[in-house]
């Protein structure tokens, strides 16, 4: 056996998001490990990079933070150079040609990037580490993806679920973001339960679009939910923080 | 600096220059690596905020400082040799097209596989590259988006210098060429670059090992061979419109029932002389039992499940 460059490490955690029609929600639980070990109960993996724009990475830790950092770092050459923040879909496309420069030595994170499209739209996008990329309206990655996702499937997209007979419509499109609140918590209670990597702590980042009222919000204990807008008379972006649990 | 002179010869040099990691080229590199960082790869192209052309010539991308980078990124990213290694890059899987009296028909299934995972069942395997140029993804979907975008762009820059759309031999053959130049180093994808120019409708396979053929027919992926057994029945030159999108929708839909990594969806586009046209998107369970409802070509009734059950012969699952 041969000593090989073996530079990745696998941090767990879970990450999600899912867009609405006038605000998108991302979350992220707050515990970082290595192995059976927990590293840290508060590290976090959702950031605010504009006012539209939140980026969530899971993954490998120091990977992501460092992808982070540079991805602030083009948005913030952006807007001295143009007097404003990127849009959504442009973000999208600089995150793709910046994992895929990395396409020989890749970062070792998945990245779900959401916010709100120029066009007022809740959005969200996913990538795989090398820059695939696709627009959806809900998407888990993580370690427990594969417990969440066909949660969100059946919840957000309806999957396998035949409407209420007369009901006009079918299955709606769009969830109020109350409603989408409740399914991201419970998603991440339900996660922690059995995945041993997910728990600690629920970081939710809620964008909402330009002159949506934060109705929905309202629910929660405001102890728990802190604005951290940049700009007054944009969109707005609250963090809410909750614990989750520890053992 | 050596790059911006010849662009190709340079690239090429470059990556040699990336593989020695003795001497002054490697000292050169290193420098050069602190510099450029990857804050401002050649990979990234387009605005580079405003500064202008950080960017210069054909991409640049970093690379482990280890003797052999193919076999690191084979070690950490193939899934197939390794089911445990740590980064799964998306799989895409059936995609065919094929040519007629009528135009293109191009057809793709929307399952995105991570190991045993189905990573999406949303996946666009069809890249829009300009409003006569379609290119599939089949391999590695970021290999794919990525550079089929990238000939996108280089097809515009064409027409703006030549005043007229470039043919489809000639833009498969620039990514045929660029596929060769990084043979061996790891990239996946297997495409179909389909188009209508003046020679009128045309398919080029062109694959990571840097094949590239011209032909009337194709299909690739892992659910190829159940595609090919529908279409190849199926098909001649005169197809009406209706029939050949019909064909694609059904050899789509085989491959989508008997191949575990192709499904969910079928997304079908049509290429005719002004242009290409998305038909629709059809569920392939849907296809299964109802098939594709009241529209032109579609002969009535599910593809599997009646064929199945209303015979009066032994029936097979």
């Amino acid at each position: 056996m041969q000593r090989q460059f073996n530079p990745y490490t696998e941090n767990g955690g879970t990450i999600l998001a899912i867009a609405g029609a006038d605000f998108a929600v991302i979350a992220g639980d707050t515990r970082q490990t290595e192995g059976f070990n927990i590293q840290t109960r508060y590290a976090p993996k959702v950031f605010r990079l504009t006012d539209k724009a939140v980026l969530a990475v899971n993954g490998f830790a120091a990977d992501g933070n460092m992808f982070v950092k540079k991805v602030k770092q083009r948005l913030e050459w952006y807007r001295h150079a143009h007097a404003k923040d990127m849009p959504l879909r442009a973000i999208a496309r600089l995150i793709q040609t910046m994992l895929y420069a990395q396409r020989f030595f890749p970062y070792y994170v998945y990245n779900i990037l959401g916010g709100i499209e120029d066009d007022g739209s809740g959005a969200v996008y996913s990538f795989d580490p090398v820059g695939s990329y696709e627009r959806e309206t809900c998407r888990a990655a993580g370690a427990a993806q594969q417990l969440v996702q066909p949660f969100l499937d059946n919840q957000i997209y309806f999957k396998n679920q035949v409407p209420p007979p007369g009901v006009a419509g079918g299955h709606p499109t769009h969830l109020p973001l109350d409603r989408v609140l409740s399914i991201v918590t419970d998603s991440f209670t339900s996660a922690t339960e059995r995945h041993i990597e997910v728990g600690d702590g629920l970081e939710l980042y809620v964008v909402l679009a330009k002159g949506r009222s934060p109705q929905g919000l309202e629910g929660l204990r405001a102890a728990h939910v802190r604005e951290v807008t940049g700009h007054t008379d944009g969109e707005r972006v609250f963090v809410i923080n909750q614990e989750l649990k520890k053992d | 600096m050596l790059r911006t002179r010849i662009a190709f010869l340079s690239r090429v040099t470059a990556l040699v220059r990336k593989f020695s990691n003795t001497g002054y080229d490697s000292e050169l590199r290193n420098a050069h690596d602190e510099l450029e960082e990857d804050g401002c790869s050649g990979a990234m192209w387009g605005s580079s905020a405003g500064f202008g052309n950080l960017c210069k010539g054909l991409p640049r991308f970093n690379l482990p400082t280890v003797p052999d980078p193919a076999a690191f990124l084979r070690l950490h990213t193939d899934d197939r040799a390794d089911p445990s290694c740590r980064i799964k890059i998306q799989h895409g899987t059936t995609t065919l097209a094929f040519r007629f009296r009528g135009g293109v028909i191009v057809a793709v299934d929307s399952r995105a596989t991570a190991g045993s995972y189905i990573a999406s069942g949303t996946v666009r395997k069809v890249i829009e590259i300009n409003k006569f140029l379609l290119g599939t993804m089949a391999g590695g979907a970021a290999d794919c988006q990525y550079w089929e975008t990238y000939l996108g762009m280089q097809c515009r820059l064409y027409e703006l210098r030549n005043r007229e759309r470039i043919s489809v031999a000639a833009a498969s053959k620039y990514l045929a060429n660029l596929v060769y130049s990084y043979k061996g180093m790891g990239l996946s994808m297997g495409t179909m670059i389909c188009g209508w120019d003046k020679t009128g409708p045309a398919v080029y396979y062109v694959d990571n090992d840097g094949t590239r053929l011209k032909g009337d027919l194709f299909s690739v992926g892992s659910g190829s061979t159940f595609a090919y057994g529908v279409l190849d029945q199926g098909y001649h030159w005169d197809l009406t419109d209706s029939e050949a999108q019909e064909l694609g929708r059904r050899s789509i839909y085989a491959a989508g029932h008997r191949d575990a990594f192709s499904g969910n969806t079928i997304n079908l586009y049509h290429i005719k002389e002004d242009g290409w046209k998305f038909i629709g998107n059809y569920d392939v369970t849907k296809m299964h039992y109802d098939g594709p409802g009241d529209i032109p070509g579609a002969t009535g009734g599910g593809y599997g499940y009646d064929v199945r059950t209303s015979s009066s012969t032994v029936v097979v699952p």
